[in-house]
């Protein structure tokens, strides 16, 4: 009988030493992130999948995102206009766009704690590098994100906002974004697997950070109150340099000086992070 | 093949730290650390010698069966060899392409459909695209799904399971073929024929290791076995030898000869 089986595995060479340097270490991590991103079609996949397998058999699929977002922003607008005593038509395009960049750090946070616990399977079972269920854990929220940025548009075309030129400087802001992210998965992901208790913590810090940060309320209020420092506010920093220029307002440089400083003090403590532990996560999940 | 496949292991241990319950608490390390205890609790940490100073070295053409009871390590060291564990002592070289057939059931969504499982299966192989319409054709056709190759997998009966899941695991042929023995289910018909597959498959590779309680697929398959006992080589050498001291070695109670 003629074989069936054509397919040829790719051929890969492997030289593990448990008594490895920093630098051989810092290469397999290296190595790690270019497979990763070799697989990138492979993380694109399961990102999809599981938005798929999150509403399967749901009509509306993925868009009860949507729904859910836009009357969570309709009803706090409403709201929280009349508590702050500030124009709807001022108030809600700002909290629209909040409440959705929000909703995409928070859950990217949260869901960073389980990219490698939740594909347990998978890590046992086969060398796969790391950084594809990273990539996952971005592309999923991405998705995510892809379908509430509906409720912005909506909104912003109800109050007649419509898009200027200056809103392209959002770019580099969601690029630092996706940068940040890769690195917070990798370190959170590991770290969570290792100690099962941060995933608790962790959201906690993230719902006081809600409240703290100028999410729903706006930034000038609290300097009208006479208290003016936001600037030990990681997330305030992050969130604006991406909202700041599609609202059309003006952002600080040492907002700018702020987010670029946080990313690199998360990358450098991730990447170290990385590098010791990457061996070891097979053993923690 | 590009290169010759090559496995070289030396002095390998691989030690399980447990991580159970409090011991893998955060407030536990916390406390530890600050009554100053912290070194002395990492020293007294609770581990499990999976595998100890571990030494193999395979060829192209080496068959190599591992034996064992359960728990001596055969699955891990399988594993390691897949490059899954890394080694926590000694060194462990591997050279071509490799599968490892551990899992029957690897990515195997039951939500998707027979032609999506299969394509994802090719992603995970870090297959190109160009490769993905032959592993399709080669997978549907083993597997006899016919019409259900468009249905979720969801709906398939437990034997179509089985045939999609060893489908695809022997769908891609490796220089160095892993293998634990999980592949030995499956109903009577469809065994002769995966039977055959497998033994193509294994023809095909260069380096085979094979984990399995069944001595008489040891005997067929394999030149020489490691016999493990507890995470330690207690032998290694030519499969009759070794398999006739380890059969001697197993009391025959009713119970072994189920497994």
């Amino acid at each position: 009988m003629s074989s069936a089986v054509t397919t040829i595995a790719p051929p890969k060479e492997l030289h593990l030493r448990a008594d490895m340097t920093i630098a051989t270490r810092n290469r397999w991590a290296m190595a790690d992130l270019a497979d990763g991103m070799h697989l990138w079609r492979l993380a694109w996949a399961l990102g999809w999948l599981d938005i798929r397998l999150r509403y399967r058999g749901s009509m509306l699929g993925p868009f009860w995102l949507t729904i859910s977002t836009g009357v969570m922003v309709a009803a706090l607008g409403v709201l929280y206009s009349t508590l702050f005593k500030i124009e709807l038509k001022e108030y809600l395009p700002f909290l629209a766009l909040s409440q959705v960049l929000w909703g995409f750090l928070a859950a990217l946070v949260s869901e960073a704690c389980g990219v490698f616990t939740d594909a347990e399977g998978v890590i046992r079972s086969v060398r796969m590098p790391f950084f594809v269920f990273s990539m996952r854990g971005l592309i999923r929220n991405a998705i995510v994100l892809g379908h509430n940025i509906v409720v912005i548009v909506v909104v912003f075309a109800i109050f007649r906002m419509w898009p200027h030129p200056g809103s392209l400087m959002a770019l580099p802001g969601l690029l630092l974004w996706a940068i940040d992210a890769l690195a917070l998965t990798l370190l959170l992901g590991g770290f969570c697997a290792r100690f099962r208790d941060i995933q608790p913590i962790v959201n906690s810090i993230m719902q006081i950070a809600f409240f703290m940060t100028p999410v729903i309320w706006k930034p000038n209020q609290l300097s009208a109150s006479g208290i003016a420092n936001l600037a030990f506010n990681p997330f305030y920093d992050l969130l604006e340099i991406v909202r700041g220029p599609i609202l059309g307002s003006d952002i600080a440089v040492t907002t700018w000086i702020g987010a670029c400083v946080y990313s690199v003090a998360l990358c450098a403590i991730s990447w170290a992070f990385f590098v010791r532990a990457r061996g070891r996560i097979a053993f923690w999940v | 093949m590009t290169s010759r496949a090559l496995i070289e292991v030396k002095n390998l241990s691989v030690l399980f730290p447990l991580y159970h319950g409090s011991s893998r608490s955060l407030k536990k390390m916390v406390v530890a650390a600050a009554s100053g205890r912290l070194a002395q609790d990492q020293q007294q940490r609770v581990v499990v010698r999976a595998l100890t100073d571990i030494n193999v070295h395979l060829e192209s053409g080496d068959r190599l069966g591992l034996v064992g009871s359960n728990g001596a390590g055969k699955t891990t060291l399988l594993r390691v060899l897949a490059g899954i564990y890394e080694p926590v002592l000694g060194s462990l070289r591997v050279r071509g392409s490799l599968n490892a057939l551990l899992d029957p059931n690897l990515g195997m969504n039951m939500e998707l459909t027979g032609r999506e499982n299969i394509l994802l299966r090719g992603l995970y192989n870090g297959l190109p695209r160009s490769a993905l319409p032959r592993l399709e054709e080669d997978v549907a056709e083993f597997a006899e799904l016919s019409d259900f190759l468009d249905l979720p997998v969801r709906i398939y009966s437990a034997g179509m399971v089985v045939r999609l899941g060893f489908a695809l695991a022997t769908a891609i042929k490796p220089q160095i073929l892993l293998m634990d023995e999980w592949f030995l289910a499956g109903d009577a018909v469809f065994m002769e024929k995966a039977r055959m597959r497998l033994e193509e498959m294994v023809r095909g590779a260069d380096i085979l290791v094979l984990s399995s309680h069944q001595n008489e697929i040891v005997r067929q398959w394999c030149s020489r076995v490691l016999w493990l006992d507890q995470g330690k080589v207690l032998a290694d050498g030519p499969a009759d030898e070794v398999l006739n001291r380890y059969t001697g070695s197993i009391p025959h109670h009713p119970a072994d000869a189920l497994v």
